[in-house]
């Protein structure tokens, strides 16, 4: 098998831990989301919200730990929408030639780039975990050890097919528009209906309606129903909402994330072939 | 028999209307140095495009390496190095690794990667800046870092697209050495440039070209000579003595007195200079200076396409400044 593809893959990793800026913030920012909106907002909810007495069986979960899921998307959203950039750079830079000119596959650079979104992301989502714990976020609270282990391997695999999706997606965008400034209001657009109509921070039930649609067609809200799922368990309580995730749902939420995949890749690979560089 | 590295038949580029380059033949013999001369906006660059997979080929034929590019453009991707116009460097990773990541691209084994790194690194003298950030190297080096590149995966050809464009004296000397040591190793280099005396300096074949079309094509020499008469400029003691001495010396065509000194167009200066000496020394004359000059490639220019070879670019500038 060709494995050219890991050159794309450590060229990006190298620069990820190389430039101490983009990594810094890439490493804050989730946390500062956890901090400064989770606390405050957990502190007025569990305000406003009456205690309602719950039924048997299911569990109840802080504000906190139930936006964990949304900051852990939100994170993972923009690392990805924003990946595609480099693309972008490398096509006003001329590094894009060296790749085109090489017997390189060029589905091996969009290959190689989700790569790197994957493991970027799974180190976000870690630091996530780890700095929401201190926090006071209770992920995999009623799980065994081995429920515990099958959810991990759970949310690799949402996380997986989440940030190729959207890596997929930045990069068409990213390939097809001329200049990076322009790239970056773009993706701005992109990610706000992406972010905010989805049950990121709020549940979608009591949304409106021309909302609560989006959000249907919305992947963010299934990668978090899978990430809730994994974390949370089947049967939850928060927000002054019931939640209840059938295997069916689930199972529905990682086909939608794999058909997203599926077609933001062969948009990609149809945007790539046609780059030409003069 | 000879061996051809590079032919092209019948290309043919064109961007909407735009007839970028209109129907070139050219080929490249194995083991030589062929430098296309033209103009900025010549199609040159558009050429090297073509011919290095970056675009599409819309008409004509292309050969290089014995694989033909329509059919078996990977076959040519893994057979030439290129050295692009442009600078096209990461900057945020170090000398060493923009040469380990190119060789990845190529796929080329570990141990062989890591053995060429050392040498291409040796050979170009960047051993101090192994590990330093592209970002901190000079225009020159950088440039040495893209030829030691281009020359990682020991391709057969070698492309260079205007390889010292914006470099000082001093680097462009160093560059063209390399170049030539290069070629002595058995790689065929295509260059374009506008530098007439880049070509000049590094060419065995030179194809000059212009608004889409090559005007001529040869060797340097050969192209000069076409051109016909070299002029020797000599400085005696007696003027009048050595006119009247060499005036009806054979190979000499015509003679012109200036205030101090005596023009005199020969064929072949070079083989005819030594003669003239003698003749003029056997008459007792002392010489002061001589020295031959030959037509150069600027005087070739204007020759075959009527204009001067810098009008274009100063049309242009004349442009943006109104």
């Amino acid at each position: 098998m060709r494995t050219e593809f890991l050159t794309i893959f450590w060229r990006d990793m190298l620069k990820f831990f190389r430039i101490k800026a983009m990594l810094f913030t890439s490493l804050i920012q989730p946390a500062l989301w956890l901090a400064l909106y989770g606390i405050s907002m957990s502190s007025n909810f569990d305000r406003i919200i009456p205690e309602i007495p719950i039924s048997q069986g299911v569990t109840p979960v802080n504000y906190l730990t139930f936006m964990a899921a949304g900051v852990i998307s939100l994170t993972i959203l923009f690392t990805c929408l924003y990946s595609g950039i480099t693309l972008q750079f490398d096509k006003e830079f001329g590094l894009m030639k060296e790749m085109l000119a090489s017997p390189l596959p060029r589905s091996h650079i969009l290959i190689g780039l989700s790569l790197s979104g994957i493991a970027k992301s799974l180190i976000q989502t870690l630091i996530i975990i780890v700095f929401g714990y201190v926090l006071g976020v209770r992920f995999f609270n009623t799980f065994s050890l081995m429920e515990t282990v099958v959810s991990v391997l759970g949310i690799l695999l949402f996380i997986l097919l989440f940030a190729i999706g959207l890596l997929f997606l930045s990069s068409t965008i990213a390939l097809r528009l001329k200049t990076h400034e322009g790239l970056q209001g773009v993706i701005t657009l992109f990610s706000l209906p992406l972010f905010f109509a989805s049950n990121a921070l709020y549940p979608i039930t009591s949304l409106p309606l021309a909302i609560r649609i989006i959000s249907y067609g919305n992947p963010v809200s299934y990668f978090i129903q899978g990430l809730r799922y994994f974390t949370l368990g089947s049967n939850f309580y928060s927000f002054g909402n019931y939640y209840q995730y059938s295997s069916f749902d689930v199972l529905f939420a990682l086909l939608f994330l794999l058909g997203f995949a599926i077609i933001t890749y062969l948009f990609a690979l149809r945007t790539i072939k046609k780059v030409k560089i003069v | 028999m000879e061996t051809y590295e590079i032919t092209v038949e019948g290309l043919r580029y064109q961007y909407g209307k735009n007839k970028a380059v209109n129907d070139i033949s050219f080929k490249v013999k194995k083991g030589e140095i062929f430098s296309f001369l033209g103009p900025n906006g010549a199609g040159k660059t558009t050429t090297i495009n073509v011919l290095t997979t970056l675009l599409p080929i819309q008409k004509g034929k292309i050969s290089i390496s014995g694989f033909d590019l329509r059919t078996q453009p990977d076959e040519i991707r893994k057979s030439i190095g290129i050295v692009f116009q442009n600078e096209t460097l990461d900057w945020n990773l170090t000398v060493e690794e923009t040469l380990e990541f190119h060789g990845r691209l190529y796929a080329i084994p570990k141990k062989t990667r890591k053995d060429r790194i050392n040498e291409l690194i040796q050979i170009v003298k960047l051993e101090e800046k192994r590990d330093e950030f592209v970002k901190n190297l000079s225009g020159g080096m950088k440039r040495k870092l893209e030829i030691a590149r281009g020359l990682l995966t020991r391709p057969k050809v070698l492309f260079l697209d205007e390889p010292t464009i914006g470099l000082d004296p001093n680097s462009r000397m160093r560059i063209w050495n390399y170049i030539k040591r290069v070629n002595k190793e058995g790689v065929t280099i295509f260059l374009t440039t506008h530098y007439m005396d880049e070509a000049d300096q590094l060419s065995d074949n030179i194809c000059i070209i212009d608004r889409g079309k090559i005007i001529v094509n040869g060797f340097s020499e050969v192209l000069k000579q076409s051109l016909g008469m070299d002029v020797i400029y000599l400085k005696t003691d007696q003027d009048e003595k050595a006119f009247k001495t060499i005036k009806n010396m054979r190979e000499i065509k015509n003679i012109r007195k200036a205030p101090s000194e005596l023009m005199i167009s020969v064929e072949d200066g070079q083989k005819n200079m030594p003669r003239l000496i003698e003749q003029i020394r056997i008459q007792g004359i002392e010489i002061k200076s001589i020295y031959l000059k030959k037509p150069t490639l600027d005087d070739v220019f204007i020759h075959y396409t009527g204009r001067h070879f810098r009008e274009e670019e100063q049309e242009k500038k004349k442009k943006i400044i109104t």
